[in-house]
């Protein structure tokens, strides 16, 4: 048994206060600007974990679930409407207070555009129903079809950003400007409010998984892990494990969704390469290295590995690195690499303290 | 009429090829369960190897070396990872597919590189054509539809005529019988991932000069093939091809109808129609009874 002590939560809390003060200490506090980013990444595996841990099923679209969210948060609060002030369509919007004005930076007068806040409900709303329409054929059916329908949804979104002028093409979109929150909180890249916007980034990802594990420890959680053991069994058992699945597949592609639209306005900016099947693959390989049905270790997991690769220590094998981890971890200890090493961590422990139950366990 | 024909040829041309990931697919799916990830690669990889060995032999025996090259790949993919994981689910081992995958491609960037290549022409050059009924056409196309379709004839009398071939067959169709009448059922799924892989290398070649050779042209081939696969009915070889041959032709034609940015868009439209519609695939059967636990 695991000792009560051993929560998770406050262990997390505790070291990311710790990695905060340690930066703040040696004088990196430029980490954190990486850290902040790997768990933002961290936060789109979490939700995957819950699709391919839980409901037993893999979206190669998650890269693309990003980058919609990111996209629509960039491009809507960026495309000047001030061309249309008069239509009725952006009076409209414009009662509705969801329009802001702020000073253009290179030209002349003022920018009329979607203020963030509204822009993300866009960027959510939207992908949950891309996520419906795609989700709803491919997971009626028994089998991994998802992995298909998902992996060509993805193809098709690269393509669209890649080729997109006012999507910025190959460059992307740049110059998104700044989501203040309130309390004077913003989600912005100025080395200001670095040591705000990691709290901010960790407390939207403890929030995430904590939401998460609700949802597991629940009615709609247990029939997910029905549906994972035996799907026709949980059918039987008067599941409706079309509806489960896609339920699941829905939140975890909004969540995706929404850490594209955090780290858009955090990076101020966000490109094609969000896109791109490589990193959905990656994605799924951090949820596999995670422990696929551990929502805490996928978190620490993908967080520590995402912050390696933005800092560049995979070098050019960045992507080769991922697909060999998802490999060695697969083949090797398909529940991920977490819980046999604590399970050997808890087996030391106990012959280092006296071997009392290693004694019993023995006889 | 000779722009009809145009569309025509190029639809069949390209839905050959997208037929042969599809019956890649179907081997493997119905010897193992598994939707393999890594077929376009296989593709990919088939093209590459031919274009390296150009310069050291003559055409044909390059083609051939590569499709032998390629199948032992396929083999050794199957003996030295999947035999060794027999305890694992499907998910975990279509999951190793998406990493296999990734790794072929990563390898090919760093054996290769990202430069577009193309082996040469198997007969005449870019320019020479032939025309058939008003359109013009790449000597190119018919040594595609002739060497796909004296593939698909070969693997068909494979299955059909020979022992191995029926011993194949038994094992898709029920893995526990085959084996209690005394096939190895390990061997055959080695022959089908062999089989699957050298199909694919042989229509990478073949395409290579006209639609060129890139290291990550796989995922794109994988999709489409699939989608081939799943319009024809998953777990058959031969409606593969007809399901191939459809969405080639649909993405011919698409491109009079629609910009030829969203010519891809059709094939996943296909995709997501056929499971929204008739998953079993045009020529399948619903499964109905039959319960295979994914």
């Amino acid at each position: 048994m695991k000792p009560r002590w051993l929560h998770p939560l406050p262990v997390v809390v505790a070291t990311v206060i710790g990695f905060q003060l340690a930066t703040a200490a040696a004088g990196k506090s430029y980490y954190l600007t990486q850290m902040t980013m790997a768990v933002y990444y961290a936060v789109v595996a979490v939700g995957l974990s819950l699709v391919m841990g839980y409901a037993g099923q893999i979206s190669l679209g998650h890269g693309a679930f990003f980058a919609m969210g990111g996209y629509i948060s960039a491009l809507l609060t960026t495309h000047d409407l001030a061309a249309w002030k008069t239509a009725g369509w952006v009076r409209w919007l414009e009662g509705m207070g969801v329009l802001v004005v702020r000073p253009n930076l290179y030209e002349v007068g003022d920018l009329l555009t979607v203020a963030p806040w509204a822009a993300f409900g866009a960027a959510l709303a939207v992908t949950g129903g891309v996520a419906v329409v795609i989700g709803f054929p491919s997971l009626r059916l028994k089998g991994l079809y998802l992995a298909m329908a998902t992996l060509g949804f993805g193809l098709i979104v690269y393509r669209i950003v890649l080729g997109n002028r006012l999507l910025g093409a190959a460059d992307g979109i740049t110059g998104v400007p700044e989501w203040s929150l309130g309390f004077g909180l913003s989600v912005s890249g100025r080395s200001g409010v670095r040591v705000s916007n990691y709290y901010l980034a960790w407390a939207l990802a403890l929030g995430v998984v904590v939401l998460l594990q609700n949802i597991v420890g629940s009615r709609v959680g247990r029939a997910l892990r029905a549906i994972h053991d035996r799907e026709t069994a949980a059918n039987a058992m008067g599941v409706n494990t079309a509806r489960v699945k896609l339920q699941a597949f829905v939140v975890s592609a909004v969540l995706a969704a929404a850490a594209g639209s955090f780290l858009t306005h955090y990076n101020q900016g966000i490109g094609p390469s969000e896109a791109s099947a490589l990193k959905s693959v990656r994605y799924v390989a951090l949820v596999a290295a995670g422990g696929m049905a551990n929502l805490w270790g996928t978190l620490l997991v993908s967080t520590a590995l995402n912050f390696l690769s933005l800092r560049g220590y995979f070098g050019t094998y960045d992507h080769a690195v991922f697909g060999v981890l998802l490999i060695v971890i697969i083949t090797l200890a398909p529940e991920g690499p977490l819980r046999p090493l604590g399970e050997a961590m808890r087996r030391a422990w106990r012959s280092v303290s006296g071997g009392k139950e290693a004694g019993r366990g023995a006889a | 009429m000779s722009q009809f024909l145009q569309y025509l040829f190029s639809g069949v041309t390209v839905g050959s090829v997208y037929a042969v990931v599809a019956i890649g697919f179907n081997l493997i799916y119905s010897a193992t369960g598994v939707l393999n990830f890594a077929q376009g690669e296989f593709v990919m990889l088939g093209g590459m190897v031919a274009i390296s060995l150009m310069p050291l032999m003559p055409l044909p025996l390059a083609v051939m070396v590569a499709v032998g090259v390629v199948a032992c790949c396929g083999c050794l993919l199957e003996v030295a990872l999947f035999r060794r994981l027999r305890s694992h689910s499907v998910l975990h081992l279509v999951i190793i597919t998406i990493g296999v995958s990734i790794l072929i491609q990563e390898a090919a960037l760093h054996l290769w590189d990202e430069k577009v290549r193309s082996l040469p022409y198997f007969t005449g050059n870019e320019v020479s054509s032939v025309t058939v009924a008003g359109a013009s056409l790449s000597p190119q196309v018919f040594w595609v539809l002739g060497t796909v379709a004296l593939g698909v004839a070969l693997l068909q009398g494979f299955t059909r005529c020979t022992l191995s071939g029926r011993a194949m067959r038994a094992c898709s169709s029920n893995p526990e019988a085959a084996m209690l009448v005394g096939i190895n059922i390990r061997t055959m799924r080695t022959l089908a991932f062999g089989l699957s892989a050298g199909l694919g290398a042989l229509a990478g070649c073949v395409i290579s000069p006209i639609a060129m050779t890139h290291y990550d042209m796989g995922p794109e081939l994988a999709i489409k093939g699939f989608a081939a696969a799943i319009l024809g009915g998953l777990g058959n070889p031969m409606a593969a091809v007809v399901g191939g041959l459809l969405v080639g032709l649909l993405e011919a034609f698409s491109v009079s109808l629609v910009p030829s940015a969203l010519k891809d868009v059709s094939a996943f439209a296909v995709l997501l129609l056929v499971l929204f519609l008739r998953p079993h695939g045009l020529l399948g059967r619903p499964s109905g009874t039959a319960v295979r636990e994914a």
